[in-house]
């Protein structure tokens, strides 16, 4: 049997939570299988900000990632893991669309799955919003649940 | 100085209610006590070398940058193009995505420094010192990023980093801990002398010049009212900011800001364009300028000094405000930030500053003899006469308008942003100072943050004149006590760079795939 990795989008959102719940039929399905649960938490290193922000900026991080943790990430991945599934859980800072994939990459994930967000809006529109961008540059296949 | 800082402080606490019965003449008399409280230092700093009429200070900073400049082995044309690379992320580590990048840390600085003197301090420069002036400036740019590249370096390998992840650097730190690195005594004086110059600093060039020429520009579109007034709604706004902590206005300002800055570079170069056929002459001007002055007042060294001045004004180079700002980055490698930061002066003055210069030689606001085609003088014989005899930020507006007439519209709303946001860095540039000299604590915070205040509608009020020397002089003390450091400290840096370089050289160091 193959060991396979799926890795999965979660935000916190309904969106997150179909995505979620897709996955872990799909491993069950499959058995052997690694969920990689991913919060991102958007950011951008070319941002104009005060030398007050800046000097706050480390600890802020620090508190962004452990939200995460406590608020998202690992009730999640606690629930899945009671479950029987193997989890692992992680939060990263950037583009949600380069960051998932490049997670799938060092884990050599078999697959990608998140939740659709609805497009709305101009900025959305424009830029094409994060499942949009990530098909377009995913290196392994991409599920996107409704 | 601390007693004239008292002085001035309760003049400006007390005037204001008072100045609604006497308006008219509320400005003049803050201009008047404040260029009598101010003057001697002014005049210490300025003081001609013996027997010439070059001032000490400007030799200073030249020697200084031109040492580092030496010493670095040229390290402004060496890792200019490793500092865009970066900028650009290439040797971030994908793991400390989330805290402050290079080009944050960049951004930071030149939002600083990118503002008023630019605008306004190019004016003065070019209508004192004729086109010429403008070829010392860049002069003056290209060795100030040797200066930066030293101080910044510094300024991350000695920051201080708290227990609950915040970072605080500076030339104070550098002076404390770097001189008892290398066994020599008087580096906690000189971080006394510097947060007491920095403190001053902060409450000239980075507020009341602010203030001043904000002041300036709006009443050149609205009609002539008392400075005091936008003296007073402007220190509203920066209470809100700095004491009110209502960041949202700082967040909006940032990130209007650069798109300001880019704007302003846009309608110069269009300009630029526009007249295309006149860029030969104005290089011509400037190059002849520089070393013949074309019966400019001062002539030669007239052109120099106010080149030099005007420079290390705009871009800091060696005034020790940008190894604070710069600090915050988050890298291993301290010469990684003191490469980025060789880009400050290089935007700020190379590119940003020859702009102005070129705009306001090329528009023609300064007048020309027809005959002789050498620059008219006005009456007192202290600067070129302009077309509408304006100076300063007005200066640069005219000469912005020749090319789009909606252009001094735009400039206001600039320069008011640009005053803003240099008010927020040097407010907390001199907050910084402040506490490492009275220690941290909310209330003293809050003393320096009012007493902040209450020098923008001191510096509103007051003629240009006054203020420009205030500043000038303020900022170059903070100079003369942080270069004085940097000589002691500069086989540091020079250990560090060779490490680093050598690094890179070997493989050891090597750019993250994206």
């Amino acid at each position: 049997m193959t060991k396979t990795m799926f890795v999965v989008g979660i935000d916190g959102s309904d969106a997150g939570e179909r995505a979620l719940a897709f996955a872990k039929s799909r491993a069950k399905a499959l058995g052997e299988c690694t969920l990689t649960l991913c919060y991102v938490i958007e950011w951008s290193p070319f941002t104009f900000q005060t030398p007050e922000e800046n000097e706050q900026r480390h600890k802020r991080r620090e508190e962004e990632i452990s939200m995460a943790h406590e608020r998202v990430l690992d009730p999640a991945v606690a629930a899945a893991e009671q479950e029987g599934f193997k989890v692992v859980g992680v939060v990263r800072h950037g583009d949600a669309a380069e960051i998932l994939d490049n997670l799938a990459k060092e884990h050599d994930a078999t697959q990608i799955i998140v939740g659709r967000v609805g497009i709305r809006g101009l900025k959305e529109r424009v830029f094409g919003g994060v499942t949009g961008r990530l098909v377009a540059t995913a290196t392994v296949p991409v599920t996107i649940i409704p | 100085m601390k007693k004239q800082l008292f002085a001035a402080a309760t003049l400006a606490a007390t005037s204001p209610a008072a100045a609604f019965a006497q308006e008219a003449s509320f400005d003049d008399r803050v201009n008047e006590i404040f260029s009598n409280s101010t003057g001697w230092f002014v005049n210490l700093i300025f003081m001609n070398l013996p027997g010439t009429s070059f001032p000490w200070i400007v030799l200073w900073l030249v020697v200084a940058a031109s040492i580092f400049t030496v010493y670095f082995g040229f390290i402004q044309v060496r890792a200019f193009t490793h500092a865009i690379s970066l900028v650009k992320g290439d040797y971030s580590d994908p793991n400390d995505a989330g805290e402050v990048s290079h080009f944050q840390a960049l951004a930071t600085a030149l939002s600083g420094t990118v503002g008023l003197g630019n605008i306004a301090g190019v004016a003065v420069a070019v209508g004192i010192g004729g086109p010429g002036a403008t070829f010392w400036m860049i002069v003056a740019g290209l060795l100030g990023m040797a200066s930066k590249f030293t101080e910044c370096t510094l300024g991350v390998k000695y920051r201080n980093e708290y227990p609950d992840g915040t970072v605080s650097g500076g030339p104070m730190y550098y002076m404390t801990k770097g001189f008892k690195e290398r066994s020599l005594p008087g580096g906690g004086a000189l971080a006394i002398l510097f947060s007491i110059f920095c403190i001053l600093g902060a409450l000239g060039g980075g507020n009341m010049f602010q203030a001043n020429q904000a002041h300036a520009q709006i009443s050149g579109i609205t009609g002539d009212y008392p400075g005091w007034i936008t003296g007073i709604i402007f220190a509203l706004i920066v209470f809100a900011v700095i004491v009110g902590g209502i960041k949202s206005i700082a967040q909006v300002t940032e990130k209007v800001v650069p798109f300001m800055g880019i704007m302003y570079v846009l309608s110069a170069l269009v300009i630029l364009l526009v007249n295309y056929d006149q860029i030969g002459w104005a290089f011509g001007q400037i190059w002849a300028g520089a070393f013949t002055g074309l019966g400019v007042a001062g002539g030669f060294v007239g052109a120099l000094i106010q080149g030099f001045k005007r420079a290390a004004f705009s871009n800091e180079a060696g005034v020790g405000s940008a190894a604070i700002a710069h600090s915050a980055v988050k890298t291993k490698e301290p010469v990684t930030e003191g490469v980025v930061s060789l880009l400050e002066p290089f935007i700020d003055t190379v590119v940003i500053c020859t702009m102005t210069a070129l705009v306001i030689t090329i528009s023609g606001v300064l007048v020309v003899n027809p005959e002789t085609g050498l620059f008219v003088l006005n009456e007192a014989g202290t600067a070129i006469q302009t077309v509408d005899g304006s100076s300063g930020v007005q200066l640069t507006s005219a000469a912005f308008a020749t090319g789009f007439s909606w252009f001094p519209y735009l400039l206001a709303v600039a320069v008011v942003l640009f005053a803003f946001s240099t008010m927020i860095s040097w407010s907390y540039y001199g907050l910084k100072a402040w506490t490492y000299l009275f220690g941290e604590g909310k209330t003293k915070e809050i003393i320096f943050k009012v007493i902040f205040c209450i020098f923008i509608v001191i510096g509103a009020a007051a003629d240009l004149g006054a203020v420009i020397d205030f500043s000038d002089a303020m900022i170059f003390a903070m100079a003369v006590v942080n270069i004085t450091a940097l000589y002691f400290l500069m086989p540091i840096v020079k250990r560090e760079m060779n490490s680093y370089f050598a690094r890179i050289k070997s493989g050891e160091i090597v750019k993250h795939v994206h």
